[in-house]
């Protein structure tokens, strides 16, 4: 009981403290929209084109949602000092940076409404296997923040943070099937497509949303949640290596 | 020796390394339940070190750590409950009240709502922040910062707490303040380690105290057993402009009466059962060439203890971080 009230009252505060800011809801809201827009108008087609693109602008929505502002909070309170308080407190390791990082799963997950949202006065929903979205929604989410928790625990200024957020994130954009299948890439790029986690989670989204994908979608939830134990593990093991030497 | 029921902690041989750099050398010290306990040394003796490894926020590479009966070399985290910590810099959260930041404190420790907002009032009433409770900890001053961070660290009750230069840098009557709530929690029974490089609130606080130089436990005794070779000893320190090394040595050969003892800044220290006379020992300088600009008599103290024990110049304790 004593673990889930430290669990509860740090993603309480981190919620209030930094995803709850009108920066964060302000760019969480203009930023699908943005997206949804800018691939809408380069398609050229008319609205049923809007399902296809949902897959890639969901993901970017989870994506800079979950990394934007963990990444940076958690480097912030490393520089700060106030992260050895969470460190002090007699709650386990793995504990302390779930509830660290489930403020930007959270956050990942609000923001992936808006484009699913506008898409339901756009186009037809009907046809989407809402069973196979909602954990593809989960596990992009949580892959994704902990891919903002292995940075912030590599780096250790904000400055760092940012940059090497970008530096994944953007090429992600390309490499993971968000908006032009993998097999439009060249030959000898498509290897970095399928060492990227999220390039699963976009499957299992394209699948859901328009039957089209192109690995089994087992393999999709396998690799992802594999991703998912890793990256996390591995932060885990940095910070021990790091920040508690 | 204590019997392992009285020890509040212990540790054995505890080293710490960073790269080629020994932070703390084979120290072995343990702490009596309810004792207020002084870690005293200069800026980068290994106070700090020692506290990061006792908290768990820093690994020992050698030796073992035994807080409250658990063993917590390998798994810092089991005694984490048991203490509380004062870190030697303000740590809470810019962005909270002061309330909220001791409101949060208390949940880490598992304190339910009701309980934690009582604790948070009650102790910002005893640090004399309830004025300041709605005010951002951004928005503090460096005293207040501190007090209140003095607070977070007492949130649960701990039974032993941990006190890193809790009244460095912060303003005379703060550091007044959070030195009587130091010696109230004693008094209620509290387990305190206090590092300190201010040899006077050492002095003060403490009942036991233990010197540490460059990561070595030099010297470690009760603070009455420590001043009692300066009681009734007359010292005079000498401030001489035009230093050279091997005057004191000089000195003592010509007044084999005295202790005399070099420091690191241009003083020499002469120590006596008798008293000093200064005017051959001006005589004597001034016939060498040596120009005197001081010569000041001092009331023996742990300062003095601590010079004679150690070779450095208190006034390099002074010295802030």
């Amino acid at each position: 009981m004593k673990n889930w009230i430290a669990f509860w009252n740090i993603l309480a505060k981190d919620m209030r403290t930094y995803y709850l800011k009108p920066p964060n809801i302000s760019w969480g809201i203009i930023f699908p929209i943005v997206w949804t827009g800018m691939f809408f108008i380069k398609s050229g087609s008319g609205l049923e084109s809007v399902l296809s693109l949902l897959p890639g602008v969901m993901t970017i929505s989870i994506l800079f949602g979950t990394t934007s502002v963990l990444s940076v909070t958690i480097t912030f309170e490393r520089r700060s000092r106030s992260f050895e308080r969470l460190l002090l407190a007699p709650i386990s390791l793995e504990l302390l940076m779930l509830a660290k990082t489930s403020g930007a799963i959270l956050f990942g997950v609000v923001n992936v409404f808006v484009p699913v949202i506008i898409a339901v006065f756009v186009a037809d929903l009907s046809g989407i296997t809402w069973s196979l979205v909602i954990p593809a929604i989960l596990l992009i989410a949580v892959v994704s923040t902990f891919f903002g928790l292995f940075i912030a625990v590599s780096v250790s200024e904000v400055f760092e943070a940012q940059t090497f957020s970008n530096f994944f994130r953007f090429p992600m954009i390309f490499l993971c099937g968000l908006f032009f299948p993998i097999m439009s890439l060249p030959v000898f790029i498509r290897p970095l497509s399928y060492i990227l986690p999220i390039t699963y989670g976009v499957d299992i989204l394209h699948g859901a949303i328009t039957g089209e994908h192109i690995m089994s979608l087992t393999l999709d939830f396998l690799v992802i949640g594999a991703f998912c134990v890793v990256l996390f593990l591995l932060s885990l093991y940095n910070i021990k290596r790091k920040w508690i030497s | 020796m204590q019997s392992e029921s009285t020890i509040a902690f212990e540790v054995s041989k505890l080293t710490k390394r960073y790269g080629e750099v020994v932070a703390v050398n084979d120290i072995s010290f343990s702490v009596a339940r309810g004792e207020l306990f002084g870690f005293l040394g200069p800026n980068g003796a290994g106070k700090t070190t020692t506290i990061n490894v006792l908290t768990g926020l820093a690994r020992p590479d050698a030796g073992t750590i035994n807080i409250g009966g658990i063993d917590c070399t390998h798994n810092p985290k089991a005694a984490q409950h048991l203490v509380g910590v004062v870190p030697d810099e303000s740590n809470l959260y810019a962005e909270l009240t002061g309330f909220d930041n001791l409101c949060f404190c208390a949940a880490l420790y598992g304190m339910r709502k009701n309980e934690r907002q009582e604790r948070a009032r009650d102790l910002l009433a005893i640090v004399g922040l309830t004025d300041a409770a709605n005010r951002k900890f951004a928005n503090y001053s460096k005293g207040m910062k501190r007090k209140l961070t003095f607070a977070a660290g007492i949130i649960h009750q701990p039974p032993i707490l941990f006190l890193d230069e809790p009244t460095t840098g912060i303003d005379v009557a703060s550091a007044r303040q959070v030195r009587q709530i130091i010696a109230s929690l004693h008094r209620k029974g509290t387990t305190v380690f206090l590092t300190t490089h201010y040899i006077e609130e050492a002095e003060r606080l403490c009942e036991r105290i233990a010197f540490i130089v460059s990561g070595r436990i030099v010297r470690i005794d009760r603070t009455a057993d420590l001043l009692q070779p300066v009681k009734g000893k007359n010292i005079l320190v000498l401030s001489i402009s035009n230093y050279e090394p091997g005057i004191s040595e000089e000195i003592a050969k010509a007044f084999p009466e005295y202790h005399v003892q070099s420091t690191n800044q241009g003083k020499v220290r002469v120590e006596s059962a008798e008293q000093i006379i200064v005017g051959p020992l001006v005589h004597f300088l001034e016939e060498r060439g040596i120009q005197m600009t001081e010569a000041r008599r001092q009331v023996p103290s742990l300062e003095d203890v601590f010079v004679r024990v150690t070779g450095i110049e208190a006034g390099l304790m002074k010295k802030e971080k």
